[in-house]
C-alpha cells in the first residue's frame, strides 16, 4: 500500500515537471511560430506590393517576374539577415553573460563591435575604401565593401584575443574579462575618433553611415556564411547547456560538478566573440540584441540554459527582425538605422519586464 | 581503503596552508575535520577534489590517483558542497538534476530522472522541486546543494560547514541522512564543522588540525579537554550524557 502511495506521488511528480518543462518549450514553440509570421509579413512590407500569396508561391519554387526579383534577391535575403544575426547576438549575449557572470556582459558592452567599428574606420579613412556620391539615392558608398568587412572582422577578432590574453593571465576570472573588455572597447574608441579627427569630411560620412547597422547589406552569400556560423555555434552552445547551468551555480560547484571552467569559459567566449565579429563586420552595429534578447527570455522562461540558448536565438530573430521591419515601413520610403530603432523596441519592452520582476511559475 | 592523502602540502603565494597531511578513509566512514577558522579544513576538501592544486603530495580514491583522472571522472566519484552556494534562477528539481551531470551525455536519461526524484525524496525536497533557488530559505538552500552532491552518487562525499545554515531540527535530520546513505552505500563522507557536538553526532574519525598540520586523529576518544583546549585555545569540560561526550566550554 505504503509503495503504491509513493508510485504515485513520484508519477504524479513526473507529471508536474513534465508540465513545467513543457510550458517553456511551449513559449519557444510560440517564439518561432511568431518569427516565421513576421517573417511573411516582413518580406510583404516595402515599397513594391507584393500580396502574402505571391510571397508564398515565391517562396515554394512558383517565381516569375519583377516580384520574384524584389523578394528573391533583396527581401528574402534581408529577412534572413535579420533572423540570424539577430539569433546570433542573443545567443552570443546569452552565452557570455554566464560565462562572465555579469549580466551586463552583451557583444556590445564588451569592445567588440567598438574594435570592428575601428576596423572600419582604418579600411574606409586610411585606405581609402570609402567615397562620396552625391547625386545616387544614399549620398555615400562604401566603394569596397569586402575591404571593410575584412578589416572589421581582423580588428574584432584582435580585439578578443587581446581581451582573452589579458584574462588569461588572471586565470581567466570574469572580472577580468570584463574589465579588459570594457578597456579594450574604450581604447579602440580612442583610436577611432582620432583616426576620425584627421580624416576627411566626406570619409567621416562613410565610415559614421557603415556604422549604422544595415541588414539591407548582406547578399545571399554573407547569409549563407552567417547562417553557417550562427547554426553550428548554437550547436556548440547546445553541447555546453549543462556546463553553462553548472556555472550559474557558482565556480568551485561547478569544478565538482566535473566542468572544466576554465576552458568552457575560454571556448564559449571565442564563440560569442567570433559571432559578434562576423556580424558586425558584415552588417555594421547592432546594439542591445545581445544584452536584451537573452535578458528578455530569462524573465519569461528562466535562466536553465536548455530552453535558454535556444529561447535567446528567438527572442533576438524576433526583436531584429521585427525592428527592421519597423524601420522600413514607419516613415516608407526612407529606412531607418535597424540599430536606433532596436532600442526603441528593445529598451521600453526589457524595463517593462524588469520593473514587473520574474514571472512566477 | 577508499581515500588515502599521503604528504598532501598546499601554499597561497607567500602562505603556508597545509603541510604533511597525511591520512586515509575507509568505506563507510564518516570523518569530521575540526579546527578554528582559516586553518585550512576548506582548503583541504579543495585539494581533494583538485578544486585546488597541492605543491605536492598525492591523493588516492581507491587505486586512482587524483590527477590522473579526468574532471568528469573525479566528479563521478567525488560529490563537493560547497561552503558557500549561489542561488540561481533554477528550480530545485534541475539543480538536483545537475548532480547527473558528469554522467550527461547528450541529455539527461530515465536513470537522471530516476536518482534526481529518490534523492529529493531522501532529503524531503519533494514539494519544493518546481520552486526556483532564489526563492528558497538558506536553509532549503542548504539542503538542495546537500542532495545535488548525493545525486552524483559518488564513493566519496566532501561538506564544507554542511550544517551551518539549518535549524535544530534540520541538523539532526540531515546528518542522519548523509549517516545512513554512507552506511548503506559503504561510501565515505569528510565533513568540516565548527560544532564539535554535532561532529560527535556525525562522525566516527575525528581530525583536529592546528598551524597547518595534523594535530590528532582517531577515534571519539580524541575529544579529550586537553586537545580542544590545545586546538581551539578555549578551556572546556567533556561530559558524558547518556555515553555521548559532551563538549562544554567554560
Amino acid at each position: 500500500m505504503k509503495q503504491e502511495v509513493s508510485a504515485i506521488t513520484n508519477s504524479h511528480q513526473t507529471g508536474l515537471y513534465q508540465q513545467y518543462t513543457g510550458r517553456k518549450k511551449f513559449v519557444i514553440l510560440l517564439l518561432a511560430l511568431l518569427t516565421a509570421a513576421l517573417s511573411v509579413i516582413a518580406i510583404n512590407a516595402g515599397s513594391m506590393n507584393v500580396s502574402p500569396y505571391q510571397v508564398f508561391m515565391t517562396l515554394f519554387g512558383q517565381r516569375s517576374g519583377i516580384s520574384d526579383v524584389v523578394i528573391w534577391n533583396i527581401r528574402l535575403p534581408r529577412v534572413l539577415a535579420g533572423i540570424i544575426a539577430g539569433a546570433g547576438l542573443s545567443v552570443a549575449g546569452c552565452v557570455m553573460q554566464n560565462n562572465l557572470r555579469n549580466p551586463l556582459a552583451s557583444p556590445s558592452t564588451l569592445g567588440i563591435s567598438n574594435a570592428a567599428a575601428f576596423g572600419a574606420n582604418i579600411a574606409i579613412i586610411v585606405f581609402g575604401a570609402g567615397s562620396v556620391q552625391s547625386s545616387s539615392a544614399d549620398a555615400v558608398i562604401i566603394n569596397n565593401p569586402y575591404a571593410v568587412t575584412a578589416s572589421a572582422f581582423v580588428w574584432a577578432m584582435v580585439g578578443t584575443l587581446v581581451i582573452l590574453l589579458l584574462a588569461r593571465l588572471r586565470g581567466f576570472s570574469p572580472e577580468a574579462m570584463v574589465l579588459a573588455g570594457v578597456a579594450i572597447g574604450s581604447l579602440f574608441s580612442a583610436g577611432t575618433i582620432l583616426i576620425q579627427y584627421f580624416a576627411q569630411d566626406v570619409q567621416v560620412a562613410a565610415v559614421v553611415f557603415w556604422t549604422f547597422g544595415d541588414l539591407g547589406r548582406a547578399s545571399w552569400k554573407e547569409v549563407a556564411i552567417m547562417a553557417s556560423l550562427v547554426i553550428l555555434s548554437i550547436a556548440y552552445f547546445m553541447l555546453k547547456r549543462w556546463d553553462y547551468n553548472a556555472l550559474d551555480t557558482g565556480e568551485e560547484t561547478a569544478r565538482g560538478l566535473g566542468v572544466n571552467v576554465e576552458k568552457v569559459r575560454l571556448e564559449g567566449m571565442f564563440v560569442a566573440s567570433l559571432i559578434t565579429a562576423v556580424t558586425v563586420s558584415f552588417l555594421g552595429i547592432i546594439g542591445f540584441i545581445g544584452l536584451v534578447g537573452p535578458q528578455i527570455i530569462r524573465r519569461i522562461i528562466g535562466a536553465d540554459h536548455r530552453f535558454l540558448i535556444p529561447g535567446s536565438a528567438l527572442m533576438g530573430a524576433l526583436l531584429l527582425l521585427s525592428s527592421d521591419t519597423l524601420a522600413r515601413t514607419v516613415i516608407a520610403p526612407v529606412v531607418l538605422p535597424v540599430g536606433a530603432i532596436t532600442s526603441f523596441l528593445g529598451a521600453p519592452l526589457f524595463l517593462y519586464l524588469l520593473a514587473r520582476g520574474y514571472q512566477k511559475r | 581503503m577508499i581515500l588515502s592523502v599521503n604528504g598532501l602540502k598546499f601554499k597561497y603565494p607567500g602562505r603556508r596552508v597545509l603541510q604533511d597531511i597525511d591520512f586515509s578513509v575507509e568505506k563507510g566512514d564518516c570523518l569530521a575535520i575540526l579546527g578554528t577558522n582559516g586553518v585550512g579544513k576548506s582548503t583541504l576538501l579543495k585539494c581533494i577534489n583538485r578544486i585546488l592544486k597541492p605543491q605536492s603530495g598525492a591523493v588516492y580514491i581507491q587505486e586512482d590517483e587524483i590527477f590522473k583522472l579526468s574532471r568528469n571522472e573525479l566528479a563521478q566519484k567525488v560529490g563537493y558542497v560547497a561552503q558557500k552556494h549561489e542561488s540561481a534562477r533554477l528550480t530545485v528539481f534541475d539543480a538536483v538534476l545537475l548532480g547527473r551531470k558528469p554522467y550527461i551525455k547528450w541529455d539527461a536519461s530515465p536513470k537522471d530522472m530516476e536518482v534526481t526524484r529518490r534523492v529529493l525524496k531522501l532529503m524531503e525536497l519533494e514539494d519544493y522541486s518546481l520552486r526556483y533557488l532564489d526563492e528558497l530559505s538558506g536553509g532549503e538552500l542548504q539542503k538542495v546543494v546537500i542532495a545535488r552532491a548525493l545525486a552524483q552518487e559518488p564513493n566519496i562525499l566532501l561538506l564544507d560547514e554542511p550544517t551551518s545554515n539549518l535549524d535544530l531540527k534540520n541538523q539532526v535530520e540531515v546528518i542522519a541522512i548523509i549517516k545512513k546513505v554512507v552506511k548503506e552505500q559503504q561510501i565515505a563522507a569528510i565533513v568540516t564543522m565548527h560544532d564539535i557536538n554535532l561532529a560527535i553526532r556525525f562522525a566516527d574519525k575525528f581530525i583536529f588540525l592546528k598551524n597547518g598540520t595534523i594535530f590528532e586523529a582517531g577515534g571519539v576518544e580524541i575529544i579529550t579537554p586537553e586537545n580542544i583546549e590545545k586546538v581551539y585555545s578555549v578551556p572546556v569540560a567533556v561530559e558524558k550524557f547518556n555515553n555521548i561526550p559532551v563538549v562544554l566550554p567554560l
